[in-house]
């Protein structure tokens, strides 16, 4: 909402208050003023000019020398507009004036001939384009014939005026108009609001001798007023008129047009104008759409109406969508001369669902969804016919045609000044809520130490009481709330066992040397499932804004790998992300899906680069399920924790493990496959995706103390040879199986494969170490163990001692 | 006798003086006072000596003994000094080199922002809830005062999966579940979490973004409640010095409703670019929650009341630390991630 200050002068007097003053107490007191336009753009030095010679320049075929009459002098000016004539009044920018973004205006000469100023199109004078009335869009503004040479032309434009922009809260809609906004200012001010006098000379010819009106849907159309003016002469409208219309945002059309424009600024009621001769029936029927009907609607679209949208007929056809946009086919034109006033009140919910439905929003559409006041309707249509019978010449009808089931009494809320204060924390006194009160001017009576109040129906937003509290509040002031801290029980307060848990795999990832990424849930159909550990259904948008961006993902890792590219083709080569969220496995059309939290990293490039003590490593399988092992054992569940090789679509097929916790899945770990890898631009990029919810929920036993050994241990070395194909898994399983309890810790400490071993097999090396708790080991109770270690390997692992 | 002694006294102290070494050292000892040298020799041969002659002799082998031993140890103690004096200099290294670096990560700067928010409400006696991010069209709106075809929605464009089910646009869902599920106790909990809006990304928008919530539901929760709590988080997130001020404001799900600004944290309110010149810079929304809200949660408005607010991490982030653009909070570019390594305790 664009409110002009000059024309809210109108209604209460602001006049002496500095406009950041003004803007600065509407804002605190609850409508937010987003901006503060100067209108004069610091324009000076503009004057009315007459044109009394226009001839073609004879250098140049599109200049015109023009002899223009200023006021104190007659100077030549060379103008390049082609709606430049002889006769006309003219803005002209004298020589030393300034327009919009500092242009200094300077004698010249345009191809051999002296031109002192400039004639000015209003864009020139920074209105825009789009609020230019069409006639001027394309050329010079032309001035009314009643501007006089030398008048400072600034004012005459009404641009000598600061405009209030409003962002206007949907509750606000009483503000959508220059009379509700003078109430708000008025109670800011404690002012009273000076509405418009309306009187105009009525016809002896009743209007309902010319209209006839029926409503067949009044639920959605409970109140319909029509007026009908004869022998309106339509044309321009008085530059005041649109001035005001400019200034608030609306661009002029002819007389009548701005007029149902301008009663729509000042009351917030939507008006509309029906040439009555292209009625064509003298009758007005308000009924709902048949299926399929068309209406070409004023923006020249044929639209097709659907049964529930209400439609303005004339008992016919479709004339209006009503409370939406007027049809072409009963548009006021040149020759207009009777005109059919409508004023309406259409029920909130149905237009705001034509208009979503046609995607067509309007000045009118935005204010009938909020609901107008009741008690505007008819107000509004006489303001019109007031306005049609001062400006376009006409001669108004007696009284109206009307239709009026409308309930028009105000809201009665009832509440105590305890439940204000209490619901506040302040201790307000009942005069001065009632003093507030009746500053907004909410008609309100004290009864026995309650409040009366009546809303006034141009406040739709003010229902209950807690609308009243607001209301007393935030004239009262909020910086006037004490500031106190709630009295409860008291809470500990504090994370759940799942939300410390994944603080502490963050904290371990993060140690561990990786960053955290937060990517989008959204993705590509085709990435959604890539690498999921379970698919579902997947979840869909109905009207996504991409197919990028169409789907729930499955998996973090496609999100993540393009982290990874995008560092890559930062030059950063080295890259270790980890993130933690959601994906969704949908489960059928109405029901939710299930989201389940995971946890997934990526690593690519150096793990370790310390160049000058000659330290660098890549990054491997190995580093991440260090990693991965790390994170388990910080949540107390290494015990359990198992690789085992899986093939995994895009995975590398020969680096790639499933991760398993007391057997059950609980994620992946490996290399991405290389053709994968070539695809994002990577070079060898590992992966880990896990459930986290799942790890999450493995109970552990609660941490108690072991004592640390008091009796030495004794360590053992194993060297074998054993077939290429015998996991180091599979052979630690047959040395703990063997060992014994005396067998607290095995090591791997040497692997090779190559010269000096047989084709297909490799030489492996464990360190084992024995303790008891209790005493100290004799060597015969070690050899003894050893030995059962020893011959499990050879006989149930295949495996040849060696040295 | 005597004369010998004190030629043996003289040798050994000129060979103490000579040992450069620890090991040389090492051996004037052993050649001189081990069991095969000739102070033992000399003691053992003490029993030939005439009787009256013996304690004399004894004691002055005994004082030669302790003589030759006090100046080896002091050689030795030199020497080992010298020994070591020359370790020192060999092991000398470039102070200036760079260090190994130790490996580390950090939290992304959103979640950062969101564990100081949910660090400083647990304090205070807050529990954290979290919800589905996709939601039914009830939790997300209908349960918040939000019915079908309230004009209100319009403020938040959703994606919808189907006629009842989208991707919540606000973490306000999870305090209508709470409510439900709470049955009319009190309640005072943090909602954090991922919400999703129809906007095109660019420099303030993102299609998803984070928010945190607040609630806190009791029997004579007031304004100034919410006011107190309030301005206690605003010094802890931005510095002590910060005031804050209220300003009307409309949401369907509270009533009244309120933005709430701070004092600017880069000028300290004089106005700068940081607060456009206002002084005040708008941190988040809040209000006493709707009777409507408490009523479809089974929570009986005439008994108990509460209040609500709720902010968004990106924008106190990009506040905060200065980022211009929402978009490097969802690029994971470690140059970026990186940099909010440091603790500001």
């Amino acid at each position: 909402m664009l409110v002009s200050t000059k024309w809210l002068n109108e209604y209460v007097n602001i006049e002496g208050i500095k406009p950041e003053d003004l803007a600065e107490q509407i804002t605190r007191s609850g409508i937010e003023v987003d901006s503060i336009i100067d209108r004069s753009q610091g324009i000076t030095n503009v004057v009315v000019g007459y044109v009394k010679e226009c001839v073609k320049h004879p250098e140049a075929d599109k200049l015109n020398i023009c002899q223009v009459d200023v006021g104190e002098e007659t100077t030549q000016i060379i103008c390049g507009a082609a709606n430049i004539a002889a006769g006309q009044k003219v803005v002209v920018a004298r020589p030393g004036a300034v327009l919009p973004g500092g242009m200094k205006i300077k004698k010249a000469k345009l191809r051999g001939e002296e031109s002192n100023g400039m004639i000015c199109s209003l864009q020139e004078l920074a209105v825009e384009g789009k609020l230019v009335a069409k006639k001027y869009a394309e050329g010079i503004y032309v001035l009314p014939e009643t501007a006089v040479p030398g008048e400072d032309a600034l004012a005459l434009l009404g641009l000598d005026d600061i405009v209030l922009e409003f962002d206007l809260t949907p509750n606000r809609s009483d503000a959508l108009s220059m009379l509700g906004v003078a109430y708000e200012v008025g109670a800011i001010l404690s002012q009273g609001v000076k509405l418009p006098e309306i009187s105009y000379p009525e016809s002896t010819e009743k209007a309902e001798d010319m209209l006839k009106l029926r409503i067949d849907a009044k639920e959605d159309n409970p109140m319909y007023v029509a007026k009908v003016v004869k022998n309106v002469k339509v044309g321009e409208s008085p530059l005041w008129l649109q001035n005001r219309l400019m200034a608030a945002g609306v661009r002029p059309h002819n007389n009548v047009v701005d007029i149902t424009n301008y009663v729509l600024m000042e009351y917030g009621q939507p008006l509309h104008a029906f040439d009555l001769d292209r009625i064509g029936t003298g009758q007005i029927t308000v009924r709902l759409a048949e299926e399929g009907e068309q209406l070409t609607t004023l923006d020249n679209v044929e639209r097709t109406l659907h049964p529930h949208q209400l439609v303005i007929t004339n008992d016919k056809e479709s004339i209006a969508l009503a409370g939406v946009m007027g049809g072409l086919n009963t548009e006021v034109h040149e020759g207009t001369t009777t005109v059919v006033i409508e004023s309406a009140y259409f029920a909130p919910a149905s237009v705001r669902r034509t208009s979503r439905e046609l995607g067509l929003r309007s000045d009118a559409s935005t204010r009938f969804e909020k609901g107008v006041d009741p008690n505007r309707v008819a107000a509004a249509a006489e303001r019109a016919a007031q306005l049609m019978s001062e400006i376009a010449g006409g001669e108004v009808l007696a009284g109206s045609v009307t239709v009026d089931e409308l309930d028009k009494t105000p809201k009665r809320i009832l509440l105590s000044p305890d439940t204000i204060n209490n619901h506040l924390g302040m201790k307000i006194s009942l005069e001065e809520m009632l003093s507030i009160l009746d500053r907004l001017q909410i008609k309100t009576e004290a009864v026995n130490g309650k409040l009366v109040i009546d809303a006034p129906t141009r406040r739709q937003d003010l229902n209950i009481e807690e609308d009243i509290i607001e209301e007393i509040a935030r004239m009262h002031g909020y910086d006037t709330i004490p500031m106190t801290l709630p009295v409860t029980e008291s809470t500990p307060g504090g994370l759940t066992p799942y939300q410390a848990k994944r603080r502490t795999v963050r904290a371990f990832l993060e140690g561990a040397g990786l960053y955290q990424a937060l990517t989008y849930s959204l993705t590509s159909k085709e990435q959604a499932q890539a690498y999921a550990l379970e698919t579902a259904p997947v979840t869909e948008l109905l009207m996504p804004m991409s197919e990028d961006r169409s789907v729930l993902r499955q998996s973090l890792l496609p999100h993540l790998l393009e982290a990874a590219t995008y560092n890559v083709a930062r030059r950063t080569d080295s890259v270790a992300l980890y993130e933690t969220g959601s994906v969704f496995l949908g489960k059928g059309e109405d029901d939710l899906p299930k989201e389940v939290e995971h946890v997934a990293a990526v690593i690519t490039g150096k793990w370790v680069d310390h160049a000058w003590q000659a330290e660098k490593k890549a990054v491997d399988f190995f580093v991440l399920k260090g990693i991965v092992e790390g994170m388990m054992n910080s949540l107390g569940l290494l015990k359990g924790l198992t690789f085992e090789k899986a093939d995994v679509k895009g995975m590398h097929p020969g680096r790639t493990a499933t991760i398993r916790h007391n057997g059950e899945n609980i994620g992946l770990i490996g290399q991405v496959h290389p053709s994968e890898q070539k695809k994002r631009d990577l070079k060898n990029t590992f992966v880990m995706e896990m459930n986290l919810e799942k790890v999450l929920s493995i109970e552990t036993e609660q941490l108690v103390y072991v004592p640390v050994p008091r009796f030495p241990s004794s360590s053992r070395d194993i060297a074998l040879v054993v077939s290429s194909e015998t996991s180091a898994g599979a052979l630690e399983n047959v040395i703990r199986n063997a060992g014994g309890k005396l067998l607290k810790d095995i090591k791997l400490f040497d692997l090779y494969e190559g010269d000096n071993v047989e084709d297909g097999k490799k030489s492996v090396a464990f360190s084992l170490t024995y303790t008891d708790s209790e005493r100290t080991l004799t060597d015969e109770e070690v050899v003894k163990a050893h030995e059962n270690v020893l011959n499990a390997l050879t006989t149930e692992a295949g495996a040849l001692l060696r040295g | 006798m005597e004369q010998q002694l004190k030629e043996l006294k003289e040798r050994a102290l000129e060979q103490i003086k000579e040992a450069g070494t620890l090991k040389e050292l090492n051996e004037v000892r052993v050649a001189y006072l081990g069991k095969k040298g000739p102070i033992t020799d000399l003691l053992k041969g003490m029993g030939k000596l005439p009787a009256d002659e013996r304690p004399k002799m004894g004691a002055l082998v005994n004082v030669i003994r302790e003589t030759v031993t006090e100046v080896l140890e002091e050689r030795l103690v030199k020497l080992e000094e010298q020994a070591i004096n020359e370790q020192l200099e060999k092991e000398t290294i470039d102070v200036t080199l760079p260090g190994r670096p130790a490996r580390t990560g950090n939290h992304h700067p959103i979640t950062r922002v969101v564990e100081e928010i949910e660090d400083f409400f647990i304090s205070m006696g807050f529990e954290i809830a979290e919800g589905p991010e996709v939601e039914k069209d009830y939790y997300n709106f209908e349960a918040l005062n939000l019915p079908k075809g309230h004009p209100a929605r319009d403020m938040q464009d959703s994606f919808y999966i189907s006629e009842d089910i989208l991707l919540r646009t606000h973490t306000s869902p999870v305090q209508a579940r709470t409510m439900e599920a709470k049955g009319g106790e009190p309640i005072k909990i943090i909602c954090p979490g991922k919400v999703y809006r129809r906007d095109n990304d660019d420099a303030t928008h993102s299609h998803q973004f984070t928010q945190i919530e607040g609630l806190v539901i009791g029997e004579d929760i007031r304004m100034s409640d919410l006011k107190g709590t309030l301005s206690l988080f605003a010094k802890k997130m931005f510095g002590d010095e910060r005031e804050i001020r209220l300003r009307p404001s409309f949401f369907p799900f509270t009533e009244p409703s309120v933005e709430m600004d701070i004092s600017c944290f880069n000028c300290g309110g004089d106005g700068c670019n940081v607060c456009k010149k206002t002084g005040w810079i708008e941190i988040l929304g809040a209000g006493m929650v709707h009777p409507n809200v408490l009523k479809m949660a089974g929570y009986d408005p005439t008994v108990v009341s509460g209040f609500a607010f709720g902010m968004g991490p990106e924008r106190i982030a990009m506040l905060k630390y200065g980022v211009e653009d929402i978009r490097h909070f969802y690029t994971n570019d470690v140059r970026f991630v990186s940099q909010f390594h440091r603790t500001e305790a």
